[in-house]
């Protein structure tokens, strides 16, 4: 083999050329085939890439298909009427919308104040010591399965949040004008309240994460030059690290939005299940995702499926929004501190 | 004087309320960490016995067992995870590899991004909108399809993050031997991080694991023994659901049992994940 591969250094090109039959890969050919190769690689991998995209046209078209039959059957009322009758196949979405957004903004109104505490004590307060355990801990809280938040909501937080909870949100809080209608009725420990909390409980660690992460990259001249002049940690937080990260603390809080919107079984156990529209929080309702969860595998009739799909496609763009929001806002952060350091 | 003191203990008072505020913010995280978990072991231990690993799920208002539902769960979880892996692997190397700038992987990497949050019931309405609808039944394919969707993105977003951490200098070594790219990629910069990319599917499996609701329209249940993947397939999450609203007790404690199985499984594997990572993360 060797003797051939010196033999041609010494031969004329025709020659050379007539060996190359018999030599398996010469260099250039080798080249070429590499070359080729890598086209071949590169295109494979670009088409996994561009799979990814088409799985999100596949998802939206498949939605919109599946949701024609309702919208042809109830136009775009069905998106603004309160009726959900499975049996004179009046079906408008109202209601889960109503839910949905009603316990996601409960779920946020608990959720930002906590996870900005939870932020603030990981990053300014905690012992190095215990940064990592901290951390890894409410990292845990979002790995918990969601039927698992659903279980503990319905068995163990439920009649707890009946007994305790709830009778002292309607004695205080109930009695102020205007927002005590919003706290009565029977405490029965399901409802838009409960959903609401155990949905907060389970976008914190979401949130927190984001802004404790995004408290991590505050340039420590910044806090030092502050605590020179005499601040305290709380105004150096809220004056200096808070106006700094706003983007991304923004950005954090939509990504817990995002998932508070989709969350399925949490939700199904604890809010009761009601196409209402109830002024009170401790009213039963439905979320989008829940009426799915609930009544997917029961629908028999097409403008009842169809119904449920439109509700599925709502919640995807819904959710899709604020995703795209949330990612855009980050994204800028990201990009701001390229320049800046 | 006197007002500039009382401006400075008022600073104070707010400083060290606020820091009591984020001391208990943390409490009340961990309070429902370990109250869910706690519950979960107190419930779930009374409920466990060997019968869970032997008998089938029972029907209502015997005992039984979720022998079924473990098996089916795993068989659809690794089906799931040899369909996403190799995918989300190839869709991120070309993200971190061949599209570092151009428009198409920074609008890839937008909606990875967003399929990463999107909600799981609308993947399990995807899939049965275009398999189940189409096929005329459920079938444990179909959720294995489902988790995988779920999956990819997970693997896709680790796989990038990861390769981007190789320096270029090693890629440059490499193609100064002469190596064709495909070699560089999968030879070189892919085994460096090798550490990363495992951690990354193994976050992605636990977090198909635990999904539910997913399953419920594309794999169903099945209340027996069944290996034949084209036939509805019983799961942990989903005989959960059923089993925990049901008014039946000794349905509900095989909840209970199946729960702390499947989050001790969640756990086990989040916590696998971060300690591999750590010790074998490029430094």
């Amino acid at each position: 083999m060797s003797a051939t591969a010196s033999a041609a250094t010494i031969l004329t090109p025709a020659d050379s050329a007539a060996m190359t039959r018999r030599e398996p890969t010469p260099p250039e050919k080798r080249e070429i085939s590499a070359r080729w190769q890598d086209v071949l690689f590169e295109k494979t991998t670009l088409f996994f890439a561009l799979f990814v995209l088409a799985l999100l046209a596949a998802i939206i078209g498949s939605l919109i298909y599946g949701a024609i039959p309702a919208l042809q059957a109830f136009g775009p009322k069905f998106f603004v009427t309160n009726v959900w009758n499975p049996v004179t196949f009046q079906f408008g979405a109202l209601a889960p919308i109503f839910g949905t957004l009603v316990t996601s903004a409960i779920a946020l109104a608990i959720g930002i104040p906590v996870s900005f505490g939870i932020a603030l004590f990981l990053t300014q307060m905690c012992p190095p010591i215990l940064k990592r355990p901290l951390g890894t801990a409410v990292e845990l809280l979002a790995a918990i399965p969601s039927i698992i938040y659903g279980m503990w909501g319905l068995f163990v937080f439920a009649p707890i949040f009946a007994d305790t909870v709830q009778p002292a949100l309607a004695n205080t809080l109930g009695r102020i004008w205007l927002i005590g209608s919003l706290f009565q009725g029977a405490p029965s420990g399901i409802g838009m309240l409960a959903a609401g909390f155990i949905l907060s409980i389970m976008v914190i660690p979401f949130i927190a994460s984001v802004m404790r992460d995004v408290f991590e990259v505050v340039p420590p001249v910044l806090k030092e030059s502050a605590y020179g002049i005499g601040c305290t940690t709380w105004e150096v937080v809220w004056n200096v690290v808070l106006p700094y990260t706003r983007v991304g603390v923004i950005g954090g809080i939509m990504l817990g939005l995002g998932r508070a919107l989709g969350e399925t079984m949490a939700v199904t156990f604890v809010i009761g299940n009601a196409y209402k529209i109830s002024p009170s929080l401790f009213a039963a309702g439905n979320s989008i995702a829940s009426a799915l969860a609930n009544e997917f595998n029961e629908a028999a009739n097409p403008v009842h499926l169809s119904s449920l799909i439109t509700l599925g496609l709502v919640l995807f763009i819904l959710t899709f929004i604020v995703l795209a929001c949330s990612r855009l806002l980050l994204a800028q952060l990201a990009k701001g501190e390229g320049k800046q350091t | 004087m006197a007002k500039s003191t009382g401006l400075y203990r008022r600073r104070i008072w707010v400083n060290r309320w606020n820091l009591t505020a984020s001391l208990l913010t943390m409490a009340f995280g961990m309070l429902f960490l370990f109250w869910i978990l706690a519950t979960l072991f107190l419930r779930g231990f009374q409920a466990l016995s060997p019968a869970l690993l032997t008998q089938m799920t029972p029907p209502p208002g015997s005992d039984g067992g979720l022998a079924n539902a473990i098996f089916g769960s795993f068989v659809m979880v690794a089906a799931a995870t040899f369909i996403s892996t190799p995918i989300g692997i190839l869709a991120g190397i070309y993200l971190a590899e061949f599209g570092k700038t151009n428009v198409l992987a920074s609008i890839t990497r937008f909606i990875n991004d967003i399929l990463l949050s999107a909600p799981s019931i609308v993947i399990g309405l995807f899939i049965y909108t275009v398999v189940v609808a189409r096929v005329q039944h459920f079938s444990g394919w179909a959720g294995s399809f489902a988790l995988a969707l779920l999956a990819i993105p997970v693997v896709v977003r680790t796989t990038e993050n990861m390769l981007r951490l190789v320096p270029n200098s090693l890629r440059e070594a490499a193609i100064a031997m002469g190596a064709p790219m495909w070699k560089v990629i999968l030879m070189v910069t892919l085994k460096a991080v090798r550490a990363g990319v495992i951690t990354g599917v193994l976050l992605a499996v636990a977090r198909i694991s635990g999904e539910t609701a997913p399953l419920l329209f594309t794999a169903l249940n099945n209340q027996f023994w069944n290996t034949d993947m084209n036939a509805p397939m019983a799961n942990l999450p989903v005989v959960i659901f059923q089993f925990a609203m049901s008014p039946f007790e000794e349905w509900q404690h095989l909840a209970w049992a199946g729960s702390l199985l499947i989050t001790l499984a969640v756990l086990v594997l989040n916590i696998l994940a971060r300690v591999f990572f750590r010790q074998s993360a490029p430094k």
